[in-house]
């Protein structure tokens, strides 16, 4: 599989990233020998073998549904680019 | 001798009996800075004011003085420290301010660490030369025309330079032990569990570590006891029990199994530091242990499915940083999805954007099985290796790294070969076993380093062999010019 021009502006705006025409040209032949270089991985065969996820034995963690402490507005929005009220501020969602 | 130049048990005792007070050592650390940094660059952010105020709290307090009492640390940048700049040496996060504390960082502070500053980085811990930091690259103590590996360099330099007494460094692909083998000091990646994830800020969820950056193994032993442990705010924090790893430096390796994986040992690797490891395992055969041949078949394999599967939980994981909640915003965007486009692309550097890209190729509808998945069935393959070469022995060997540090500029072009570095340190995070690395030589005057991997939850092994190998040689005690 090789990837083209199309695939690495599909993945850019998948990953919600803006590149130059120079970033896009220069990814294209990076993830190319990358991926080919992945491509060994096909030699192995791999059939009925269980994909790790994780090395630990751990699934799902739970806890006592109690009341814990949790941030406070102020501390919440310390770093926020941009807040309003007490809440993040963004652009318009809707026109 | 230098105090920087000290073991932690002889400055504690020198505190302990008074000669030597909380203030000194502090201020004695940010002078190496002053002499050092601007030919090192492994600070990003320096924490005078705190420090000074909490050694000097420390000097008044009459509590009980711990063995990390007072002791100058370095914290990598991607460890968040209340109240501290954490950079994640990015752009996007120029201006973070931390609401918490790292548990790791938060354990150290209980023990009685002075937190000296934060540690430059690769940006998101994504690198292996500390050139992708986005603010200077670190240089290598011993040769500053050196990288001095990553993506914890600015721990091993700065550990290297004499800055600090130890540092806090993560470890995903090699990122502790790589670093610590081009810098000379000893470098530790506890198995994946043992010390809380909790605030650090994650590049590949199901691989970072926390762990030491140390002059000398006892050192990496007392800052591990620190710090290891159960941690509720991290569901993937191992339960089990810590032992005391201190007193598993008994020096004693007579009748250790050792094994040296021959894929470690061949093709890529330099034969000088092939050599240095082949003299190691010549200490090792004096002090007792015994030694053979292994195979761990798949280990060609690994990086492949490294670089997919780390790319992948990457571009997840970095989904965060939208310059909403925190970071840099871009400014005059058109609507919501352009603020989100424009943020992460001014914000994030070129590796970054490359492995996101990767990842997200990796993971999205049409390739998920070819490369995903398919990697997570390598990845299960590859812990067999090891699950079955530790049926037959205690310990595992060979190099950190194929070679010794390279110079700055060397491999930027070629994001590969860079990748290839890790050779010998990715199969080990793959499998999520614990592995050292400590000074074995010299090649052409630049430090080469000896990986011991062991048993999952037996890093008291690990560092039981690597001080016995210590104690039998000198070359953690060669310190660079500087």
């Amino acid at each position: 599989m090789s990837i083209g021009m199309k695939d690495v502006e599909h993945v850019a705006n998948l990953a919600r990233l803006e590149l130059s025409v120079d970033e896009k040209e220069q990814f294209v032949g990076q993830l190319n020998a990358i991926l080919k270089y992945a491509e060994k991985l096909g030699e192995l065969d791999t059939d009925g073998v269980e994909p790790t996820s994780h090395v630990l034995p751990v699934t799902n963690v739970m806890r006592e549904d109690v009341v814990k402490e949790s941030l406070s507005n102020e501390a919440a929005l310390l770093n926020a680019p941009d807040d309003e009220d007490g809440q993040f501020k963004v652009p318009a969602v809707l026109e | 001798m230098a105090l920087f130049d000290m073991r932690l048990q002889d400055l504690h005792n020198e505190l302990a009996s008074g000669k030597l007070s909380a203030a000194e050592l502090t201020e004695a650390s940010y002078k190496r800075i002053a002499e050092t940094d601007e030919r090192i660059g492994a600070f990003l952010t320096l924490n005078e004011e705190g420090a000074r105020a909490r050694a000097a709290e420390l000097d008044r307090s009459g509590a009980e003085k711990g063995l990390l009492h007072a002791m100058p640390a370095g914290i990598k940048d991607n460890i968040v420290t209340k109240g501290l700049r954490t950079t994640c040496a990015s752009q996007f996060l120029t201006n973070y301010n931390p609401i918490y504390d790292a548990t790791a960082a938060g354990k150290l502070n209980a023990a009685g660490a002075v937190t000296i500053g934060k540690l430059n980085m690769d940006e998101f811990a994504m690198g292996g030369s500390n050139e992708n930091s986005s603010f200077r690259p670190v240089r290598n103590p011993w040769n500053t025309d050196y990288v001095p590996g990553g993506s914890s360099g600015g721990s091993a330099a700065a550990v290297a330079a004499g800055q600090v007494y130890f540092a806090l460094g993560s470890d995903t692909g090699g990122s502790i032990r790589q670093p610590a083998s081009y810098c000379g000091v000893v470098g530790l990646k506890p198995t994946y569990g043992l010390v809380s994830r909790f605030g650090l800020v994650a590049f590949a969820s199901s691989l970072d570590a926390i762990g030491p950056l140390t002059k000398n193994v006892e050192d990496s032993a007392y800052v591990l006891q620190a710090i290891a442990g159960h941690d509720g705010m991290d569901s993937t924090s191992a339960e089990v029990a810590i032992p005391d790893y201190v007193s598993s430096l008994t020096g004693d390796v007579a009748g250790m199994h050792i094994g040296v994986p021959k894929e470690y040992m061949g093709q890529g690797i330099d034969p000088k530091v092939k050599e240095s490891v082949l003299a190691a395992l010549k200490v090792f055969e004096s002090l007792g242990a015994t030694w053979e041949e292994v195979s761990l078949p798949h280990t060609e394999y690994a990086v492949a499915a490294y670089y997919l599967l780390a790319s992948s939980e990457a571009s997840s994981n970095l989904a965060r940083f939208d310059g909403v909640r925190y970071g840099v915003r871009a400014d005059n965007p058109d609507n919501l999805l352009d603020l989100y486009r424009k943020s992460r692309s001014q914000g994030f550097g070129q590796e970054v954007k490359r492995r996101i890209m990767l990842g997200t190729y990796a993971l999205s509808s049409g390739y998920y099985d070819a490369y995903y998945l398919k990697a997570q069935k390598v990845r299960t393959l590859i812990k067999r290796d090891f699950d079955q070469a530790f049926e037959k022995f205690d310990l595992l060997l060979g190099p950190t790294a194929p070679t010794p540090a390279f110079r700055i500029g060397e491999q930027i072009g070629d994001p590969l070969t860079m990748y290839l570095n890790d050779i010998v340190t990715i199969p080990v995070s793959l499998a999520g076993v614990p592995a050292i690395s400590v000074p074995c030589g010299f090649v052409d005057g630049l430090p080469v380093g000896l990986q011991l991997i062991g048993k999952a939850f037996d890093e008291a092994t690990v560092l039981r062999a690597a001080h016995a190998y210590e104690q039998n040689t000198d070359h953690h005690k060669a310190r660079p010019q500087l």
